[in-house]
């Protein structure tokens, strides 16, 4: 803010304050010309107005915010551009671009100039740290199997995950299902952890305009036959017949990236599982019109000692059933 | 009765009558709408996939209807009653107000089609589009040209309390509507703010409260200062208590916007200093409701009696209550926890319910009688149980808000002792579920209230003339 319109918050600001307090003092005298508690003499409608006094105990109310205002003022930011004495602030205010805001937060986290966030954020990593790196310093497979670290994971899991796959993890059409133990990316406990802290970002193409209508529907007949679906025998061997341009990703067998230790997320087609349906209409719709998914990365909001909790609580929905 | 003929003649009551009546159908409409999504929120399918049934659209349909349509049809009616009786003088321009009528109820038409439609400017009660926009702001203007001159051509020396704050708040809500409306039109339907980030945000809000403070509070107070001591038939408390009050009020209501933004990205100081002054605002805030009550001295016995007095003190002391709880809520520290919960929603309706529709209500019951030349209402009996129904509605409505909206404020906040939140979010909802049951059975109990008061109107403004009697004790006896 430039000093003009800080002078001029200022101004306002003190100049209301006063003009109120002002038309209060002025209204505890009797200046109407009769005495308290007659009428005014004026009637509007039959309506008279009396001339009583201010009530007491609300001229002291009154009093008493003005004496809190004026006190909460000088503490805490709110006259345009002054501090307040208590020098407190929520944030790392008054930068224009993230780049300028990281330099300015690294700076002052250096000068030792903590805002509020950053004061709790540090009271939060003292507290809270330590469980969290106690943790981090076992192995998945041991934590996926250890009550107490998988109950701090999924309390993780329902605050940050559940959005998209279901408080259940079960997920739903876009979302995967994390406890079928059927992996887009791999299910050890590396692979997942991975992905979790990184993100993975997903592309099926479109095909509409390389296969056309007719091709659609053959390529579809051949996909649902791969996981034993009865389909049109004539449709499905012609899909087959062009089925190489998909292997690139999906493998010739159709088992996906992860059976070819490929690093593409494509689908094993042969499961009978499906990320966005198995319906004829939805296959249909995948290949004409391609698909797009995106894990976030986690590493830099949760830190990666809670991801590898959170890890050991996503291996373990897949690994306690068998 | 001799008077009321001469009134009849003398000054524009055709304009009270039309909006009067259409405040009441208004009413019906915007707080069934509410009902509806109240049970949509416990019972999601009853939007039945349809998307103008959806919550987010009728949402704004709702909260316009009952401030624009039903509220304001009132603020219209009273204000043009009463800066008649208290002028002595006729409205300025019958075409002109006749304008103001057609031209407000043509914008709450487009108002209904447009907002299921989908078509929205985004901004909380202000969503409506540009070409609406424009219409209201030159409805508005006509009004304020009929409101100031009749209160230029006045026949008393003085100008009543009730008209201060009646102008008062038609020339704010004037200057908030036009500046927080300004856009970019890229159709017909479709237009963008001309402001960015927080800077949009803090004026959205700038207009967000004080359409509360200046609408909902400074206009009614205005309905309040005639009709309370009118229907008490008692001079008000203190004319100097209303100086401080009025003055006060309408230059602290102004900065409060910012409370609705708090721990958001607006700056610091906005923060503090918009708290600040939502702290004071409480002191004037309770003149007004002070002023009310304290003009019943010497009438108490008439609560007994007089369920239409009932209905304007019952809605004063909701005023006070929630004009206590506002500038608490506006404290960073207890905004910490009731903000984004049902404890707001509870907040501005025992404002809207308890305060802005009782004191209509209220009023309405003194002015149809007083309109269509009768000495009372076909039933005050009626009158009565529409008062019984209303207040359990709303005590239903705010104590179910109040308690899931704390619940949900802890729950959101509650962690566990390795850090991690107790709650998911969708936990906080299923706890929430009973207390929206219990709120849409409020809304239903309101809903009849007003069935009823149509009922009580319709048959009072068909009655005989001279068949209803003018002393509201030998009907209830």
């Amino acid at each position: 803010m430039t000093s003009f319109w800080s002078i001029w918050v200022i101004v306002l600001t003190l100049a209301c304050l006063a003009l109120i307090l002002g038309l209060l003092l002025w209204n505890l005298k009797n200046y109407v010309g009769v005495k308290e508690g007659e009428s005014c003499g004026h009637e509007f409608d039959g309506i008279e107005e009396i001339n009583n006094p201010l009530p007491k105990w609300w001229t002291y109310m009154f009093f008493a915010t003005f004496v809190w205002a004026v006190y909460y003022l000088a503490m805490y930011p709110g006259l345009g551009n002054f501090d307040g004495l208590a020098k407190w602030t929520s944030s790392n205010q008054g930068v224009t671009s993230i780049a300028e805001s990281k330099e300015a937060t690294e700076k002052a986290l250096a000068n030792g100039e903590y805002v509020q966030l950053d004061k709790q954020i540090i009271a939060a990593e003292e507290r809270f740290g330590p469980i969290f790196e106690a943790f981090a310093q076992q192995d998945i497979e041991t934590l996926a199997k250890d009550e107490k670290a998988l109950e701090i994971g999924q309390r993780l899991f329902s605050q940050n995950c559940a959005q998209c796959h279901g408080s259940d993890a079960r997920g739903g059409t876009g979302f995967p299902n994390l406890t079928d133990d059927a992996w887009l990316y791999g299910g050890t406990p590396d692979k997942i952890k991975e992905t979790l802290l990184h993100g993975r970002i997903a592309a099926m193409p479109p095909w509409k305009d390389a296969l056309g209508e007719q091709g659609v529907k053959e390529m579809t007949a051949y996909v649902l036959s791969l996981s034993g679906r009865k389909v049109n025998q004539k449709d499905a061997e012609a899909g087959k017949a062009k089925f190489a341009m998909c292997a690139a990703c999906h493998g010739m067998d159709g088992k996906g990236s992860v059976a070819h230790n490929l690093p593409f997320g494509a689908p094993n087609l042969t499961d009978n599982i499906w990320l966005y349906g198995g319906s004829q209409r939805a296959v249909e719709e995948t290949l004409n019109n391609g698909r797009a998914g995106v894990m976030p990365a986690w590493k830099d909001i949760l830190g990666e000692d809670k991801v590898h909790l959170l890890t050991a609580y996503v291996y373990s929905l897949s690994q306690n059933k068998q | 009765m001799s008077q009321t003929v001469a009134s009849q003649t003398e000054y524009n009551y055709k304009v009270v009558r039309q909006f009067a009546i259409m405040t009441v159908i208004w009413g019906i409409v915007g707080m069934g709408v509410g009902v509806l999504i109240a049970a949509q929120l416990a019972w999601p399918a009853l939007n039945f996939d349809t998307p103008w049934l959806t919550y987010s659209r009728l949402r704004p349909l709702h909260t316009n209807a009952v401030i624009f349509a039903f509220g304001t049809s009132a603020l219209f009616a009273t204000s043009y009653y009463v800066v008649q009786r208290t002028c002595q003088t006729r409205l300025f321009s019958d075409k002109l107000a006749a304008f103001t009528f057609w031209g407000w109820q043509a914008i709450i038409v487009s108002a209904a089609i447009t907002l299921p439609l989908g078509i929205t400017s985004s901004k909380e009660y202000a969503e409506l589009e540009w070409p609406i926009d424009i219409a209201i702001a030159v409805v508005w203007v006509s009004y304020a040209v009929v409101f100031f001159g009749t209160l230029i051509k006045r026949k008393v020396s003085h100008i009543y309390v009730a008209n201060w704050f009646y102008a008062g708040f038609i020339i704010t809500v004037a200057i908030l509507h036009i500046v927080n409306s300004m856009a970019v039109p890229v159709s017909l339907t479709k237009s963008y703010s001309i402001y960015a980030g927080a800077v949009d945000a803090m004026v959205q809000w700038w207009y967000g409260h004080n359409a509360v403070g200046f609408l909902l509070t400074a206009g009614f107070l205005g309905m309040m200062y005639y009709f309370v001591p009118k229907q008490a038939g008692r001079p008000v408390y203190s004319y100097r208590l209303s100086v401080v009050h009025f003055w006060a009020l309408v230059s602290l209501y102004i900065w409060a916007g910012p409370h609705h933004l708090h721990y958001t990205a607006l700056p610091d100081w906005t923060q503090s200093l918009g708290m600040v002054m939502s702290v004071i605002l409480f002191v004037p805030s309770w003149g007004g409701m002070i002023n009310g009550i304290m003009t019943l001295s010497g009438a108490w016995h008439k609560l007994r009696t007089d369920p239409v007095l009932r209905f304007l003190v019952v809605s004063l002391s909701f005023y006070g209550m929630s004009t206590f709880e506002g500038p608490m809520m506006a404290i960073k520290s207890v905004n910490a926890l009731s903000h984004y919960t049902d404890w707001t929603v509870g907040h501005v309706h025992s404002g809207a319910l308890g305060w802005v529709a009782m004191i209509s209500i209220g009023a309405i019951y003194h002015l149809i009688p007083a309109l269509f030349g009768h000495g009372n209402m076909y039933s005050v009996k009626l009158v009565n149980t529409h008062f019984w129904l209303h207040t359990v509605g709303v005590v239903l409505y705010i104590v179910a808000m109040w308690i899931s909206g704390v619940m949900q404020g802890l729950m959101w906040r509650a962690v566990n002792a390795d850090g991690t939140l107790m709650y998911s979010f969708v936990q906080s909802l299923e706890a929430s579920k009973p207390f929206y049951i219990m709120r849409f059975l409020g809304g239903v109990f309101i809903v009849v209230g007003m069935l009823v008061m149509a009922y009580n109107v319709l048959r009072t403004v068909n009655a005989k003339s001279g068949s209803l009697a003018t002393d509201a004790n030998t009907q209830m006896a």
